[in-house]
């Protein structure tokens, strides 16, 4: 018996997320998706040492010219080289997917489950106040809030986080009404918890499942947005890179170079995917319910 | 149970009505209850499913939400009014003073805490400093698992095994309330057993009273000094264990002794049933509650109820024609 629980890693030190940890080593894909996402990672960090080239640098010998030795990804209308441009571009794009959502996650999640825990006339209220949030374009209500915030990244992602907010809220206070009438949470009340350690310990931990996946899918989301924002004038100011900036940039040469939509538009994609593979793997690992 | 103690009760409900209003109209689920229980007793509270046992031991810890809840009347613990502490105080006391045990081990730990973090809760939600980790320890051992479980998450342990940290979880504390919801009732025969003897055992070692809520006759009879039978929200009968399961005076009580399968019984015949239902706790009948199913009904029933009486000293009751009066009543009746 001693020996099997010892085999089995349960018995010491065994934390919520190094118990996750392990069970998420066990899918694959999840694990690639964690590899191409900390590859990213590096290369918005080491951004300055990996760019062959800087991000504005203009060559004006090679302009739109399809990939070769010297430009590996091509090269754009301005003689600037792609690649170099797609490194530095995922340093706002992972910016602004992650803090974005974090942002996103942080009020809504709060909002959700204080509206779902206490239910009645505060539920009422802070639903209504995320219906009319919903009512309101949030193409539209991010161009109001980035021009009263004025261009740039901090504020293009307080915009992206502020329009994803009623989603987490409407996610979370769902989980929190299927978990607030658990007898665990009643034992949690019974042993003389308060309201807010309940939600924080109790509830809040144990709704994270749902919103960890809708998280991760909402990065991508966030990524696309702060690419239409960016066309807009809203977003990161040229010369800096941004991929939904390129994409939209590279539309007009869509028929003569493809490959200048083709690569901002395979980055975009490999991050999702990469997002979204560690989104299911975590729903999988968080899960201690599921035994395997 | 309204005669003067000899010394205070630990907990004394009086007059107690809970309601809830709902869509489908106010639920009485407590109506006027009244009982006292005294320190270092036992007390098994029996009834039916949606008799409101359950309501009463949330009353008395002050948890039943409102709204849709209303309580009133006045519940002392220890001599202290609890319908009228602050919300601080009543945190003190749940879990510190009074403990609970709930009817599913399964559903009642946290799915995603180690069951030593869970009794660790308990202890530094009311007494402050270091310590803590070493008190669950203690308390594990204490109900028969082994500390290095403790790092387990509640899916990982048995059933059984679940219970017993329930158990461990509500007296960490040493609460000198034990209220203990139904506990046997999710586990199967011989996990039963263990967990009875575990809390007989542990409730004298912790020196707690316990206020025990079932429907099983024969766990009442395993560990209890007192009976309270409750019926639609309110008492019908209470005595100590000895006197009631030897005469058993209201009809209901009755009727809750002869659906008890027995050893010695014909194995042809049918099993004794209270015909009917509970009453729908949101449409009372008017009288005697128990009126529409009771075989020795009268006029006098279904026009009101009779109050609790002290039939015989210490045996309360509440039913003009108690079981063994019958005849007399019969008599009576008849002119």
């Amino acid at each position: 018996m001693d020996k099997v629980v010892a085999k089995s890693g349960f018995a010491r030190g065994n934390s919520l997320w190094r118990y996750t940890f392990i069970r998420l080593r066990r899918n694959y894909l999840a694990m690639i998706g964690l590899a191409v996402i900390l590859v990213l990672i590096l290369a918005a960090v080491f951004a300055e040492r990996i760019a062959p080239y800087g991000y504005a640098t203009q060559d004006y010998a090679m302009i739109r010219k399809p990939p070769s030795a010297r430009h590996l990804l091509g090269t754009d209308e301005f003689g600037r080289d792609v690649l170099s441009r797609l490194i530095y571009g995922s340093r706002v794009s992972l910016q602004v997917g992650f803090i974005a959502v974090s942002i996103a996650l942080a009020a809504g999640g709060t909002i959700g489950a204080v509206a779902g825990y206490f239910g009645g006339a505060v539920d009422n209220l802070l639903m209504r106040i995320m219906d009319v949030q919903l009512a309101i374009p949030t193409i539209l209500l991010a161009i109001v809030i980035s021009s009263v915030l004025g261009p740039g990244l901090f504020n293009l992602m307080i915009a992206v986080g502020i329009t994803a907010i009623p989603r987490f809220a409407r996610l979370m206070r769902a989980s929190v009404l299927s978990v607030k009438n658990t007898e665990f949470i009643e034992a949690a009340r019974a042993m003389g918890a308060s309201h807010t350690r309940v939600i924080l310990l109790y509830i809040m931990p144990n709704c994270m499942a749902p919103l960890i996946v809708q998280a991760t899918i909402n990065v991508a989301n966030a990524i696309l947005f702060a690419a239409t924002l960016s066309f807009l004038g809203l977003g990161v100011q040229p010369p800096y890179p941004e991929w939904g900036g390129m994409l939209s940039a590279a539309r007009p040469y869509l028929r003569g170079n493809a490959y200048l939509s083709v690569f901002p538009g395979l980055a975009i994609m490999i991050t999702i995917v990469a997002l979204n593979c560690v989104g299911d793997g975590l729903r999988d690992a968080l899960d201690p319910k599921q035994k395997r | 149970m309204d005669a003067a103690p000899v010394s205070a009760p630990l907990l004394d409900i009086r007059d107690l009505f809970v309601r809830f209003r709902t869509d489908a109209g106010v639920v009485h689920a407590v109506n006027g209850l009244n009982l006292s229980l005294r320190r270092g007793k036992s007390l098994g509270f029996v009834g039916e499913t949606g008799a409101g046992k359950t309501t009463a031991a949330l009353a008395a810890l002050q948890l039943i939400q409102s709204p849709p809840g209303e309580m009133t009347g006045e519940i002392f613990f220890e001599g202290q009014d609890v319908m009228k502490m602050t919300e601080p105080e009543k945190r003190a006391l749940r879990g510190g003073k009074i403990a609970m045990i709930f009817q599913d081990p399964m559903s009642s730990l946290n799915p995603i805490m180690t069951v030593e973090e869970q009794i660790m809760e308990m202890v530094s939600l009311h007494s402050a400093g270091a310590g803590a980790r070493e008190r669950a320890r203690e308390m594990l051992t204490l109900v028969g698992i082994r500390p290095e479980r403790g790092k387990d998450y509640p899916h990982q342990l048995s059933g059984g095994m679940r219970q017993r940290v329930g158990i461990a979880i509500a007296l960490a504390c040493e609460p000198s309330l034990l209220i203990a919801d139904e506990p046997t009732t999710a586990l199967d025969v011989t996990i039963q057993a263990q967990v009875i003897d575990l809390i007989k055992k542990l409730q004298s070692e912790v020196r707690t009273s316990l206020l025990l809520i079932t429907h099983d006759l024969g766990v009442v009879a395993e560990i209890c000094d007192e009976v309270a039978i409750m019926y639609a929200g309110r008492l019908v009968e209470a005595a100590d264990l000895r006197k009631l399961y030897k005469k058993p005076l209201h009809p209901y009580t009755q009727g809750l002794f002869d659906a008890v399968p027995r050893l010695d019984a014909d194995p042809d015949e049918k099993l004794a049933v209270i015909s009917g239902l509970t009453p729908d706790p949101t449409d009372l009948p008017k009288g005697c509650s128990f009126s529409p199913r009771c075989p020795n009904v009268r006029d006098l029933c279904r026009e009101r109820s009779c109050g609790m009486r002290e039939h015989e000293p210490g045996h309360f009751v509440d039913c003009h024609f108690p079981m063994q009066d019958r005849n007399a009543a019969n008599r009576g009746d008849g002119q």
